[in-house]
């Protein structure tokens, strides 16, 4: 071992050195502009590398599959890369390989994107690729019967996934029929009734300008963007069938549902109820008593599952803020013995932070101190600026609401946390799914409700 | 594409590497230790990463949670472990550094005297949970353990998995911490690299003021072994799934080493995206596979390639097994294309660009020098780095696929679906997992 080096200052460790303030980083400016034919096309200047990320969002996903037809706004999604004109799909994916370029197509319950990034070089290929995907799409009846075969494949695989069984199970039970009722990938008996037809028309109705954003994001300029959509996208027109509706939602069912899966060395947890929409006026306190509850590393869920009582590699819950009300949910999954407890426990985190244990001062800065200074890390890649865009524009938010983000935070007092968790969370209408090995918990899961768990069969999901 | 940094040697030996971009008002804190699971033994695997849980549990001056004090900041921080290293990192608002360097610096030299053994026994824990939620209640979760086993042997450290057997992991005492931290947490074998808005002479000073009185330890000793297969190795288990999936592995090239950029794009070409040779054989033109993916996993001392596909109901992997070497006989008699090295090209600078557009966090600009750091000593390598792909030819492709995926000296692993043994691939052997 050597001798320590003499230096000029050494280092106080009687205390932590106290953050300095940094600089706030302004929401780089959104340049709007419309096509006639009704496409909206935004950019927003990025130039540390020369990239653009190109994200062409539509609001229209899953929550508008027709009855019948669950899954169908995500085979066409998935319809769309599969040719164009007298392309095939090959062809389609060799032009994007021969631009080194990464493209992807993302459904959720709102919205349909595809999205390709590439070397700014590349982007008037780029955006003419784009449009031929999403915009004249071959959909033949050849390459719909693979996909779909495909996606029936991949249910069969899904019903041996924890994860996929509990999601599945807990979205049919907290919606029933409801738009937000199904997962995008639908089941086995709307795959197999689904024919080309109903893609064609799908695409025909849903996949339409007027409720369509192209977002480019990078060394880019926006006159030239808009230039090249008017390219690319100037002969598309047209309105979509009106967006989903909200619908009654199932009687409260059993409080606890076991998903069996015999010898499963743990148990895959969802706890949660319908809560709030993405317009609601307690989003910013919600995002605080989310942070304070199971949002962040040292959230009270996950101190007291994982840090406290090793249940688990982690706990965690969340406000899905969507168009309608989206589900508020806990997720963990936690080793079989230990099972009852995480439940108790998590319920009573639930129902302690509406009541008897509100978030105190400490928790409360540190809620907010994590969601304010860290915000700048949020808006470092085109990627994620893309992405932040597509909030505004999937949610019409205004254009000043990342500048207002981090105000509206700091604003949330320890009496709002109260107050929105009280009026957004019901620890009498949370709803328990486990799957899990039903012999070695059924028992400890009736103490919880005071009656036996009801019992789903995957092949039900 | 050249990354600017500085990068200096303090006293004790931890290197520092310096980077500045003041785009956003962050700063990215990354720090490597050069040990993995490859450092350790058989019959006490999975240490690296379960220390890698204990240095979030509070060290000397500040003995309670890692996490808090940093998300308060608004930092965003985690560590990860490989067979090679082990890395830390944050990133910090600018004005967080400080606190930064006094709470990574901390831990490394100071972690012991707060190291207790319900601090252990907790992460234990923890990290039992980790295997079971990502290995063994997941669909094909075993299947790394099974194939590390039988592609190094026993002796090989490759030849279990970062995450370690469960039994070693419930053996393990705490003494056993104590010693492995000693031998490699200290300066002598670890580099930090600083990527963001900092000035680099006044972020040398603040490294230098923290970490520069922690001792700098002894040096390690590099990690030696070698592996060789001989012939094919069948083997099978049964698994909770539906499917049944067929798993081809071959020892490669080292990280960095001839041969590896090579086996980088043949295993793209043959297997990733939808224009791969195996994706339009298997899943677009014959239908025989639900997916097929590739790649070339190099690491310090060796690399493995690796197929995998999944076989579509009323399909057999034999099928899939005789198709894939069809397709690999036939890049390694004719090479690829020209028109798939120029793919290869330029997605691999595309691919360079995609990395390097954050300063750090898992990935990065501040984890890349570190990379090339500790495993080249040269963290200038970006441009080369690239320049290796860009020297891929026709004839460097093909002779590397002639020669490593080698039909006769492979591990060829199926996983079948419990009490469907017979799905398996001809002549395979029982494989023991866990």
């Amino acid at each position: 071992m050597s001798a320590r080096a003499v230096r000029a200052a050494k280092a106080d460790r009687s205390r932590l050195p106290a953050p300095r303030p940094s600089r706030g980083l302004p929401f780089p400016a959104v340049e709007k502009s419309a096509l006639p034919g009704g496409l909206r096309v935004w950019t927003v200047r990025h130039t540390q590398v020369p990239l653009v990320a190109f994200m062409l969002l539509v609001r229209r996903g899953a929550a508008s599959d027709p009855a019948g037809r669950d899954g169908l706004a995500a085979v066409t999604a998935d319809m769309l890369d599969e040719g164009s004109g007298t392309r095939s799909a090959i062809e389609i994916h060799e032009a994007l390989a021969r631009l080194g370029a990464q493209f992807d197509t993302d459904i959720g319950s709102d919205a349909t994107v595809a999205s390709v990034a590439v070397l700014s070089r590349f982007s008037q290929r780029a955006l003419a690729l784009l449009s031929d995907i999403v915009v004249r799409p071959a959909l033949r009846e050849e390459d719909f019967a693979r996909v779909r075969q495909l996606r029936l494949h991949r249910l069969t695989q899904l019903r041996d996934m924890p994860t996929a069984l509990a999601d599945r199970a807990f979205l049919r039970l907290l919606y029933g029929a409801h738009p937000y009722g199904h997962s995008p990938i639908g089941s086995e008996a709307t795959l197999a009734a689904m024919t080309i037809d109903d893609v064609r028309a799908f695409h025909a109705r849903a996949i339409r300008p007027a409720v369509a954003t192209l977002i480019a994001v990078g060394d880019c300029e926006h006159e030239d963007v808009v230039r090249l959509a008017g390219e690319a996208f100037g002969d598309w027109t047209g309105a979509p069938d009106p967006d989903a509706t909200d619908s009654e939602l199932p009687r409260q069912s059993a409080p606890v549902t076991v998903v069996p899966r015999p010898r499963a060395p743990q148990s895959e947890l969802r706890i949660g109820h319908v809560a709030a929409a993405r317009s609601t006026p307690d989003y910013h306190a919600l995002v605080v008593a989310n942070t304070i509850l199971g949002g962040q590393f040292v959230s009270r869920i996950n101190l007291n599952l994982r840090e406290h009582k090793g249940l688990t590699y982690g706990a965690r819950t969340s406000f899905e803020f969507r168009r309608l009300p989206g589900p508020f949910a806990l997720q963990a999954s936690v080793q079989t013995s230990g099972t009852a407890v995480a439940i108790r426990e998590s319920i009573a985190e639930i129902a302690g932070i509406r009541g008897e244990r509100p978030a105190t001062p400490d928790e409360l800065a540190l809620g907010i101190a994590a969601l304010t200074r860290g915000y700048a890390r949020s808006f470092e890649t085109s990627e994620q600026i893309g992405r932040a865009a597509m909030q505004l524009a999937l949610y019409d938010l205004p254009d000043d609401y990342f500048q207002e983000f981090v105000p509206r935070i700091e604003a949330v007092t320890a009496d709002d946390v109260s107050r929105v968790t009280a009026r957004h969370l019901d620890p009498s209408r949370l709803l328990t799914v486990v799957v899990g090995d039903l012999d070695a918990i059924g028992a400890d899961l009736a103490g919880i409700a005071n009656a036996p768990p009801t019992v789903l069969p995957p092949e039900s999901i | 594409m050249n990354i600017s940094f500085t990068r200096q040697t303090l006293a004790n030996g931890l290197d520092v590497l310096l980077h500045e971009d003041h785009a956003c008002p962050i700063v990215a804190v990354n720090v490597w230790y050069h040990v993995g699971s490859k450092n350790e033994r058989p019959g006490h695997t999975g240490f690296a990463h379960l220390f890698e849980h204990l240095m979030f549990e509070g060290s000397e001056h500040h003995d309670k949670g890692y996490f808090q004090p940093l998300q308060g900041a608004g930092a965003a921080l985690n560590g990860s472990t490989n067979a090679d290293r082990t890395n830390y990192w944050e990133v910090v608002p600018t004005g967080a550094l400080e606190l930064a360097l006094w709470m990574e610096s901390d831990r490394m030299g100071f972690l012991l005297p707060a190291l207790t053994q319900a601090k252990f026994a907790n992460q234990r824990d923890v990290v039992l949970n980790e295997r079971r939620q990502n290995y063994e209640n997941r669909p094909y979760g075993l299947a790394p353990m099974a194939l590390l086993a039988a592609l190094f042997p026993d002796d090989h450290p490759y030849h279990w998995t970062t995450i370690g057997e469960i039994a070693d992991l419930e053996r393990v005492q705490l003494d056993e911490v104590h010693a492995f931290f000693r031998r490699y947490y200290h300066p002598a074998n670890a580099s930090i690299a600083l990527a963001g808005d900092i000035d680099a002479g006044e972020a040398l000073a603040l490294v230098d003021q923290y970490f520069g009185e922690i001792d700098p330890g002894d040096d390690v000793e590099p990690v030696r072994a070698s592996a060789r297969l001989q012939r094919d190795v069948r083997i099978r288990f049964e698994d909770r799934v539906e499917l049944p999936r067929l798993y081809l592995a071959w020892l490669t090239p080292a990280m960095f080493a001839d041969g590896d950029a090579d086996l980088d794009l043949a295993t793209d070409l043959l297997a990733n995206g939808k224009t791969s040779r195996l994706y339009r054989r298997l899943v677009f033109d014959e239908r025989i596979a639900t997916d097929v993916s590739a790649s070339q996993n190099s690491r310090e001392i060796a690399g493995y390639s690796q197929i995998t596909a999944t076989a579509a109901p009323g399909h057999t992997l034999a099928q899939l097994e005789r198709a894939i070497f069809e397709e690999i006989a036939r890049l390694a008699a004719e090479g690829p294309t020209d028109e798939e090295i120029e793919r290869g090209r330029v997605q691999a600078e595309a691919q360079f660009m995609f990395r390097l557009q954050t300063v750090g966090g898992f990935g990065g600009k501040s984890d890349q020098l570190n990379a090339y750091n500790v495993f080249l000593q040269d963290p200038a390598y970006f441009d080369r780095d690239l320049a290796r792909y860009q020297a891929v030819t026709k004839a460097s492709l093909r002779a590397a696929v002639a020669r490593f995926l080698d039909a006769a000296r492979r591990v060829t692993l199926s996983i079948v679906p419990e009490g469907r043994p017979a799905l398996a691939a001809a002549d395979s052997a029982v494989a023991v997992v866990s």
